[in-house]
C-alpha cells in the first residue's frame, strides 16, 4: 500500500461501513443454469474492464442446458478475477462466492478462500432446495455454524426482487428472472461501480419489451441500494485500475476473437470466407459469431454432419475460397479422413479444434488439452499437418490469422488448437488496427503455358507449395484426388519410388515451415538456468502467474510457451538444452512431453491435471518449488 | 471476353489418361455419352467441374478434360455443396455409385437434395461393389449371392429414386448405359434443370454382376419390361406398344390397349409429385407375376429455390443494409475504453 492508499484505508475504516483496498479479487457467481449467472458475470466483466481493471474470466456451466433445478448437476458458475495488477488467470480460489441456492454453495464451497465472503440467497435454502442439494434432513449450512470461517451475508433476494416489482404487472416467474440483476447491483455496490453500462445493456437487450427494461433496472438499483441502506455491517472494497499499457481496449472472448481473426484473414487475403461446421460444444460460438457478419461476405454452412462440414470447406477451397472448419475432439475424429484428403489435395484449409474433455463424448463443457496427439498424428498414412495453439482469449485472434496465413502460403490444411477455457474465457484486449495486420498475399495460378505445354498442378514453388489453379481458369483444367499422385503432373501413380518421393515431399513442405515462423522466445525469466517450464495453449495464464511469483521469490525458473507445435520453432531444442531441468505442465495425461522427448531427447518431467479444470497457479508453483529443491 | 466462340467437340473432353475400367464395363458408354453431350451444353470447359467419391464410377473425373476432383468415399456430394455454395457460376457434376451415394454417402445425398444446390448427380447403379471386388451393395436384391454373402444377402434393398423423392428431390430421372440416345437426352435434361438433378443410371458390371439389368436393356425383353416415360404422353409399353398403365385410384394397373383407349391411360406429368411417387415405386422384380414395367425417363421435376442463391442473396442483402464490412469496426466492437 502506498501512502495515499493507507490514508484512504484509515479514513474509510472509520466510517460506519468498511472499505478495504484490494489489489485483486476473485468473484464466483453460482446458481441454477437458468438463473442468469453467465449474464451477471459478463456484465460485471464489462463494467470492471471499462473501469480499467485487468480481468480474466472463466464460465463453468453444466452440460445440460436446463439441468434439474436446484441440483448440483444444474449449477452454473462464472468466475471472474479482476485487479489493479496484471491478471493472467481467472484465479485459483475465490474471495467472494455468490450462491443463488444450496446446491450452488455445496458445489463451490471448496473454491472459497478462508475468510471469504458468501452472499447467499436465503430463498434458495428452503427445505426443498436443501433436499435437492442433498443436505441431510434438518441441516441448513447457513444455520448450523459450518460456515463460521467465512463472512456470510444472507439476503432473501427472491423476496426483495418480488417486492421491488410488486406493481410492475409482471408474473412471479418473470419477476424471478430479474434476481440476477439484484446480485449484479449488489456487487456493483460492493466494488463501488457505476450501473451505467449495464443499464445501457438492458435497454438494448430488451428493446422489444420495454416493461422488462424497467423491471430489470429497478431490481439492479434495488441491489445497489440494498448495500447502501442495509443496517448490518457490510464490506465495501476498492480495486483500482490496473497499470496496463496505454492504448484502447475491448473485452474479448476466445471464440469471438477466433471468429474475428478468421474474418481478418479473409479480408487481408481478399478471399471469401467459407465456414463449414456442425454444432458442437464448445466450438459453436464461432459459428454464431461468424454468421452475424454476412456483410463481410462470410458464408457459414451448418452442414449435416462433421464430415460434410469439412468436405464442404474443402470444396470451397478448391473453388478459391478460404475454407475453414471447426469442431471439438469428437467432431475432429470424424473429420480425420477428410483432413488426409486436404493434405493430399494440398489445398488451404484451417481446422479449428476447441478442445474439451475426452475421450468419446467425455466432458463436453469442461476443458482439456488432450487432442494434441490427435492433431499431430490422428490420421491414416504419413500425414503431416502444421499445428498451432492459441494461449489466451485474445491470442485466438492471432492464432486464427496465423493459421490462415500458413494454410494459404503453403497450400496445406492447418490445425488451430484452442480449448474450452480460453474459448469461453474473456479478457481485455488491446486490439490491433486493420492496418497493423500483414497482407496475406494470394495469387491463383494463371495460364502462362506455352503452346503444347501441359499444366503441372503439383509443380512446387520455393516454399514447396503447389499452384492454386481454380475452376474457371481457362487452360488449367486438371484433376486432383486422394489417390497417390505422380510428382508434378498429379496423375494417379502407384509407382513405389514416386510414392516415397511424394511422402517425403509432403513432409518436407511442412518441416520447411519452420523457416517461416518466429523463433521461440522466453516469456519470463533467464535464457539459461535451472528450470524451464514449457507450456502450450491455455495453461499460459496459470504458468505466467506461478513463474512471476517464483521469480520474485528468488527461484531460478523460466517460462517458454510454445505456439507452433508442428513444426517447432528452429531454436526450441537449443532452449530446452539451456536448462538443467524441464517441466511440461499439461491438462492431459502427458502429450507434448512425448513429442518433446521424442524430438529432442530431453528428460522433461510432466505435471498433469485431468479434471476438466485449468491448473491453479499454486499447483504449478508447488511443483516448481519441488523441482528446485 | 473472346469474340469468336470456339466450338468444342467430344474429343475436347477426352484426357490423356488411359481409361482403366474393365473391358466391357457399362461405364465406358456413360463416359462416351457424357463426352458427347458436353459440347452441346455450351459451357466452357474451364467452367465445368466433375467431383466424385470412391468406387469404379468415381474414376470418372480423371477421364474428363475439365476441372475435377476424385475425393473420398461418399463425400462428393458434400464437397460439391461447398463448391457450389461459393462458386455458383460453375457447372458442377457429381459422379457416384450405388455404394458411394446410398451407403457410405447416404446422409450427404439426402441433404444435398433437400438443399437443392444447382448440381447434377450421375449415380451409376450396378447393384454391386465392383472396386472392392464383388460384395453386395445397398441396391442388391435380397438373396444376392456375393463374396460377402455366400448364402445370399438378407438386406432389403433401397429403391434409390423413391428415397430421393422422399428427400424432396426436385429432379428425378432414370436411364441406362445401354441406351445411348436416351441417356444423352436425359443428361441434357439434367443439365437444363435448375436445382439438384438426380439421375440414376443402370450400369452393367460385367465382372461381378453381369446381366443385373439385362431384362431392361436387351432387345428380347426390353420392350416388355421397360416403360419409357415422356411428359404429356400416356404410359405405353410392350412388344408392340400394346400395353399401358392405368391408374385405378392410386393403384397402377397394366391394361391391354385393345381393351382400353389411350385417353384413359395415365398421362405422364413431370410436375405431379403424387404420381411421381407412384411411378418411382414401379420397382417389381420383373419375373414376378403382374410385375409392373420398370420406368425410365424424367419422373419428376419442380422449380424450387437453390441453396446457393438464397445464401448469396442474404449476403447481398446484408451488404445493402449494413454496408460492406469494415474490419476496423469489427475488431473494435461496440465497447472500448482507453487507458
Amino acid at each position: 500500500m502506498n501512502l495515499y492508499q493507507s490514508l484512504r484505508f484509515l479514513i474509510l475504516n472509520n466510517m460506519s461501513l468498511t472499505t478495504e483496498i484490494k489489489t485483486d479479487v476473485v468473484i464466483l457467481f453460482a446458481g441454477d443454469s437458468g438463473d442468469g449467472i453467465q449474464l451477471t458475470g459478463s456484465q460485471f466483466t464489462t463494467t470492471a474492464a471499462l473501469y480499467g481493471n485487468d480481468i480474466s474470466t472463466f464460465p463453468n456451466f453444466p452440460a445440460e442446458i436446463r439441468a434439474p433445478q436446484g441440483t448440483i448437476a444444474g449449477v452454473s458458475g462464472f468466475q471472474l478475477h479482476f485487479g489493479s495488477i496484471e491478471i493472467f488467470t481467472a484465479g485459483d480460489a475465490c474471495d467472494v462466492l455468490v450462491v443463488m441456492n444450496a446446491a450452488a454453495l455445496k458445489a463451490n464451497m471448496k473454491q472459497l478462500k478462508a475468510g471469504g465472503i458468501i452472499i447467499a440467497n436465503t430463498d434458495g435454502f428452503d427445505p426443498k432446495n436443501l433436499k435437492l442439494a442433498k443436505y441431510p434432513d434438518g441441516i441448513n449450512p447457513l444455520k448450523d455454524g459450518s460456515l463460521e470461517k467465512f463472512k456470510v451475508y444472507e439476503i432473501d433476494i427472491t423476496k426483495i426482487t418480488r417486492t421491488a416489482l410488486a406493481d410492475s404487472g409482471l408474473g412471479t416467474k418473470e419477476m424471478d428472472r430479474s434476481k440476477n440483476m439484484f446480485v449484479l447491483g449488489y456487487i456493483y455496490w460492493m466494488y463501488n461501480r457505476s450501473l451505467d453500462k449495464s443499464i445501457e445493456f438492458l435497454k438494448e437487450q430488451f428493446k422489444k419489451r420495454p416493461e422488462l427494461i424497467d423491471a430489470n433496472i429497478k431490481v439492479l438499483k434495488a441491489g445497489f441500494n440494498y448495500g447502501d441502506t442495509v443496517e448490518a455491517p457490510m464490506h465495501r472494497f476498492e480495486v483500482k485500475p490496473a497499470p496496463v499499457s496505454k492504448g484502447t481496449y475491448r473485452s474479448i472472448m476466445g471464440n469471438q476473437a477466433l471468429a474475428l481473426g478468421l474474418i481478418a484473414a479473409a479480408e487481408k487475403s481478399g478471399l471469401p470466407l467459407f465456414y463449414g461446421t456442425y454444432p458442437i460444444t464448445p466450438a459453436s460460438d464461432i459459428l454464431h459469431e461468424l454468421s452475424k457478419h454476412k456483410n463481410f461476405g462470410v458464408k457459414t454452412f451448418q452442414a449435416e454432419d462433421e464430415i460434410a462440414a469439412i468436405t464442404s470447406a474443402i470444396g470451397a477451397s478448391f473453388g478459391g475460397s478460404l475454407g475453414i472448419t471447426a469442431s471439438s475432439g469428437p467432431g475432429i475424429a470424424l473429420k480425420g479422413e477428410a483432413i488426409g484428403l486436404a493434405l493430399m489435395l494440398e489445398l488451404p484449409l484451417v481446422i479449428v479444434n476447441v478442445q474439451r474433455g475426452g475421450p468419446s463424448t467425455g466432458l463436453p463443457t469442461k476443458t482439456e488439452q488432450a487432442d494434441l496427439l490427435q492433431a499431430l498424428y490422428g490420421r491414416n498414412g504419413e500425414s503431416p499437418v502444421p499445428v498451432i495453439a492459441a494461449y489466451n482469449p485474445s491470442d485466438c485472434f492471432y492464432g486464427a490469422f496465423e493459421a490462415c496465413r500458413l494454410a494459404l502460403e503453403f497450400m496445406t490444411p492447418v490445425f488451430l488448437l484452442t480449448d474450452g477455457y480460453i474459448a469461453n474465457g474473456a479478457e481485455p484486449w488491446k486490439f490491433p488496427s486493420a492496418a497493423d495486420l500483414p497482407e496475406l498475399k494470394v495469387s491463383f495460378a494463371k495460364n502462362n503455358l506455352k503452346e503444347g505445354e501441359a499444366f503441372l498442378p503439383y509443380k512446387r514453388n520455393e516454399k514447396l507449395a503447389r499452384p492454386w489453379a481454380i475452376p474457371g481458369t481457362k487452360g488449367l483444367e486438371h484433376r486432383i484426388g486422394g489417390i497417390e499422385k505422380e510428382n508434378e503432373t498429379g496423375n494417379i501413380s502407384y509407382d513405389p519410388d514416386n510414392h516415397e518421393l511424394m511422402v517425403k515431399l509432403r513432409q518436407e513442405k511442412v518441416d520447411n515451415i519452420a523457416n517461416y515462423i518466429p523463433l521461440q522466445v522466453i516469456d519470463n525469466g533467464k535464457e539459461k538456468g535451472k528450470l524451464l517450464v514449457l507450456g502450450w495453449g491455455s495453461t499460459y495464464g496459470s504458468i505466467k502467474t506461478a513463474i512471476k511469483e517464483a521469480i520474485e521469490e528468488g527461484y531460478d525458473v523460466s517460462h517458454a510457451h510454445v505456439k507452433y507445435l508442428n513444426p517447432f520453432p528452429k531454436n526450441l531444442g537449443d532452449i530446452l538444452k539451456s536448462f538443467d531441468k524441464v517441466l511440461i505442465p499439461e491438462i492431459n495425461n502427458g502429450q507434448l512431453i512425448k513429442v518433446i522427448r521424442d524430438k529432442f531427447f530431453v528428460d522433461a518431467k510432466g505435471l498433469n491435471k485431468i479434471q476438466g479444470m485449468p491448473f491453479t497457479s499454486q499447483e504449478l508453483k508447488n511443483k516448481i518449488v519441488e523441482m528446485l529443491k | 471476353m473472346e469474340t469468336a466462340e470456339i466450338k468444342l467437340t467430344p474429343k475436347d473432353f477426352v484426357t490423356d489418361q488411359e481409361v482403366r475400367w474393365c473391358p466391357g464395363c457399362g461405364d465406358y458408354s456413360i463416359l462416351k455419352q457424357v463426352q458427347t453431350v458436353m459440347p452441346e451444353l455450351g459451357i466452357p470447359r474451364e467452367q465445368i467441374v466433375f467431383v466424385s467419391g470412391i468406387g469404379c464410377s468415381s474414376r470418372f473425373p480423371y477421364y474428363m478434360e475439365t476441372f475435377g476432383m476424385h475425393s473420398i468415399h461418399g463425400r462428393a456430394t458434400a464437397i460439391a455443396s461447398g463448391l457450389k455454395a461459393t462458386r455458383p457460376d460453375l457447372s458442377v457434376w457429381i459422379v457416384t455409385g450405388d455404394g458411394d451415394a446410398l451407403s457410405i454417402g447416404g446422409n450427404h445425398l439426402i441433404h444435398l437434395l433437400r438443399r437443392n444446390f444447382n448440381v447434377n448427380v450421375l449415380m451409376f447403379n450396378n447393384e454391386i461393389y465392383g472396386l472392392t471386388k464383388g460384395q453386395y451393395s445397398p441396391t442388391s436384391p435380397v438373396g444376392k449371392v456375393a463374396k460377402s454373402t455366400p448364402v445370399g444377402s438378407v438386406d432389403h434393398p433401397f429403391n434409390p429414386l423413391a428415397l430421393c423423392l422422399g428427400a424432396d428431390s426436385t429432379f428425378v430421372a432414370r436411364s441406362m448405359d445401354r441406351d445411348p440416345i436416351h441417356l444423352r437426352e436425359i443428361l441434357k435434361r439434367a443439365n437444363g434443370h435448375k436445382g439438384t438433378s438426380m439421375l440414376e443410371i443402370y450400369q452393367n458390371c460385367n465382372v461381378f454382376n453381369d446381366g443385373a439389368f439385362e431384362v431392361f436393356t436387351e432387345k428380347g425383353t426390353k420392350k416388355l419390361n421397360t416403360l419409357m416415360v415422356e411428359n404429356g404422353k400416356p404410359l405405353v409399353f410392350g412388344e408392340n406398344a400394346d400395353k399401358g398403365i392405368k391408374l385405378d385410384g392410386f393403384k397402377p394397373t397394366v391394361v391391354n390397349l385393345s381393351d382400353v383407349s389411350a385417353n384413359d391411360l395415365w398421362i405422364h406429368d413431370e410436375k405431379d409429385q403424387v404420381k411421381a411417387n407412384i411411378l418411382v415405386r414401379f420397382f417389381d422384380i420383373p419375373s414376378n407375376e403382374h410385375a409392373l414395367p420398370r420406368p425410365f425417363g424424367v419422373f419428376y421435376q419442380e422449380e424450387r429455390f437453390c441453396y446457393e442463391d438464397e445464401l448469396n442473396a442474404q449476403i447481398t442483402e446484408a451488404i445493402e443494409s449494413k454496408g460492406k464490412g469494415n474490419l476496423d469496426d469489427l475488431i473494435k466492437g461496440k465497447n472500448t475504453w482507453t487507458i
